[in-house]
């Protein structure tokens, strides 16, 4: 009985709440904002003949009508309608009041959807606030009538009764109110994702403009790619010119001299050779480190799956890892799921004061989830430090995401999502026989 | 000594045979891939085998797998295992049967021939013969964890060179301290992480690692 009550309420009750208050907020939007940006719009598009006030005017009323949309689309996501933003990004040189502004406003053909939008999103979004009305004059019904009778008020009315003068109409109130909510949480949620739904006609992206976000998208990643790569090798041949080709160079000198003085210092030879074979002790580190930053021989050997375990043993905590993966990604894919792995790992050590951390690796729909979760006191945000932004950036390469969720006092979470198809599975250790 | 050797690169081969010939021991095979390492290992059965982590065809763990493989099949073989990177995943899959006669060396240590030979030889006598940046790895991952907190410094050091796999004169050596010290410290390290003594030191050491890795 309890049980069936509490789902009454999850199911029918509380969404229908939720679209009430929803309705309202959408509501008051559309119909305080709307209106007066279409005003602004037209009196602004009508000064454009006056040179100089319209140019400035228009874009900077274009900036308030999207501050507005954005916050539609914010709401439309409540409903489960998200709506993508479809603007061109605003030229870097171009300052508000600039004909560089304007030609980019009046250019960008999601500045006329947007306003072809507001007289009739005030109307669909208004009568979202039907739906709120009939929740409130339901609850009205059910919680004051009862009260008005009590204090025995005999000018006051409810529904189709008014006033209502005696004892049977007062009765018949009570039902017509629970009809009339019950009615308006039915209806309530109905508005809002009709409102959002009409809304999504003009101010969803076209095809045109999302294959433009796309590929700005793309190029914006492609640079990054590029940029990192190159960063990267410059990194590379650094370290080689500088730390192994240094010390292989010492060491031939080295072995030279010693070379030299075999015959009348055999002492200082082999102490020669000695510092020699140190030499090329150091060299040979530095290789292994150098060869393990730009592919881990893990990684090469047992795949996302043992390369993740690697190195969570390596971690100077223990780490609970937890991979589910049918078969394995493609090798590029793979190496960035590794680093992005070991960069979390990484900050969970240096930074978090986690006693604990846990890795769960799966994938699901056609993408890659790599979760990194920690018991430490949280406070990591993605854009302060470049270890968790450089994951952003090498995931983005692959259209892949992060996000962290950190507050203060913990726990960390960082998961993190790449798009890809899996491989079969390689053979795994225990089968292979070599 | 009979030794089988798998390596992919012949000049390392070369060299490792050269090696251990001088040294007395008689390499029976060379063999240089993994599909041959099994075969070559069950037809000798060498007193000792060292092999390569990375073997064709695949270069990926074939050397490793191999050994694993030899191990279940040659119960308590000796392998020592050489590569050019150490992996505590790897120490820890070479030590799981701890049927002793284990090594896990990175290549570099080659180079030092006095060293590399005295392994192979503790290997081949069933010891256990871990690259010190296992062990370091090891020490580094548990220096937080509750018992080992209780060690003094120098019982780690103790600690960290028995994990080597070590003996108590070498060890001795090591620190510039007595035989009897070195046993004082070793009782007093499993006394604090609750092992009873024993006798055997091999089996000492797999304990102590076996517990190092959790």
């Amino acid at each position: 009985m309890d049980s069936s009550v509490r789902a009454v309420v999850r199911q029918q009750i509380r969404p229908g709440a939720l679209a009430a208050v929803q309705g309202l907020a959408v509501a008051l939007l559309s119909l305080t904002t709307n209106a007066v940006l279409f005003a602004l719009s037209v009196v602004s598009l009508a000064l454009i003949p006056v040179f100089g006030i319209g140019f400035a005017l228009f874009p900077a009323v274009t900036v308030l009508v999207r501050l507005s949309l954005r916050l539609q689309r914010r709401l439309s996501r409540w409903c489960g309608l998200p709506i993508a933003t479809p603007y061109r990004p605003v030229p870097a040189d171009a300052q508000l009041g600039t004909w560089k502004r304007f030609r980019w406003v009046v250019g960008d053909s999601a500045t006329w959807r947007d306003f072809a939008w507001l007289i009739p999103g005030a109307f669909t979004g208004g009568a979202c606030l039907f739906g709120f009305v009939l929740v409130a004059y339901g609850l009205e019904g059910v919680l004051f009538v009862p009260l008005v009778l009590y204090l025995n008020v005999d000018w006051y009315g409810y529904g189709l009764f008014w006033p209502m003068d005696n004892i049977l109409k007062a009765l018949l109130s009570a039902p017509q109110g629970w009809l009339i909510l019950f009615g308006g949480l039915a209806v309530a949620p109905w508005l809002v994702w009709l409102h959002f739904r009409f809304a999504g006609f003009f101010l969803t992206p076209t095809r045109a403009q999302e294959l433009a976000l796309r590929v700005r998208h793309l190029a914006a990643t492609r640079a990054d790619t590029i940029d990192t790569q190159a960063a990267e090798l410059r990194r590379i041949e650094r370290d080689l010119h500088d730390g192994a080709q240094a010390r292989l160079v010492a060491l031939r000198m080295s072995i030279g001299l010693a070379e030299q003085l075999l015959a009348d210092d055999p002492a200082a030879a082999q102490r020669l050779l000695t510092e020699a074979q140190e030499a090329s002790g150091h060299a040979l580190a530095e290789l292994r480190h150098l060869v393990r930053g730009i592919y881990p021989p893990v990684l090469a050997e047992r795949g996302l799956d043992g390369a993740v375990q690697a190195l969570a043993l390596a971690v100077p905590l223990p780490v609970d890892v937890d991979v589910r993966l049918p078969g394995s990604p493609p090798a590029a894919v793979e190496s960035a799921a590794y680093f992005a792995v070991a960069e979390a790992l990484t900050n969970v050590t240096k930074h978090s004061g986690a006693a604990r951390a846990w890795i769960r690796l799966r994938h699901h729909d056609g993408s890659l989830t790599m979760v990194v979760g920690d018991d430490g006191h949280g406070g990591a945000t993605p854009d302060a430090g470049t270890g968790l932004a450089g994951v952003r950036r090498r995931l983005a390469a692959f259209d892949g995401t992060m996000s962290v969720t950190s507050p203060p006092g913990g726990p960390t979470v960082v998961t993190m999502e790449l798009p890809c198809e899996l491989s079969s599975r390689r053979t795994s250790p225990s089968s292979g026989t070599g | 000594m009979r030794v089988v050797i798998a390596e992919d690169l012949a000049l390392l081969r070369d060299g490792l045979t050269r090696i251990l010939d001088a040294y007395g021991f008689k390499v029976v095979e060379a063999v240089a891939d993994g599909p041959s390492v099994l075969p070559a290992l069950t037809r000798h059965r060498p007193d000792v085998a060292v092999l390569d982590v990375r073997l064709p065809p695949t270069f990926t763990d074939e050397g490793l797998q191999a050994a694993l493989a030899a191990r279940t099949q040659l119960p308590g073989l000796p392998i020592l295992v050489l590569s050019q990177h150490v992996e505590q995943l790897y120490a820890r899959e070479l030590l799981a049967d701890r049927g002793g006669g284990v090594g896990y060396l990175l290549k570099d240590r080659v180079s030092n021939v006095g060293q590399f030979i005295d392994a192979v030889r503790r290997v081949a006598d069933g010891g256990m013969v871990m690259d010190p940046e296992v062990v370091s790895q090891l020490l580094a991952r548990n220096t937080g964890a509750q018992r080992l907190g209780d060690l003094t410094a120098r019982e780690r050091e103790v600690l960290g060179l028995m994990a080597e796999g070590r003996s108590n004169a070498a060890i001795a050596g090591r620190l510039f301290v007595t035989e009897k010290a070195v046993s004082k410290h070793i009782n007093n390290i499993f006394s604090k992480l609750g092992m009873p003594p024993s006798d055997d030191d091999n089996r000492r050491v797999l304990a102590v690692l076996a517990y190092l890795n959790g």
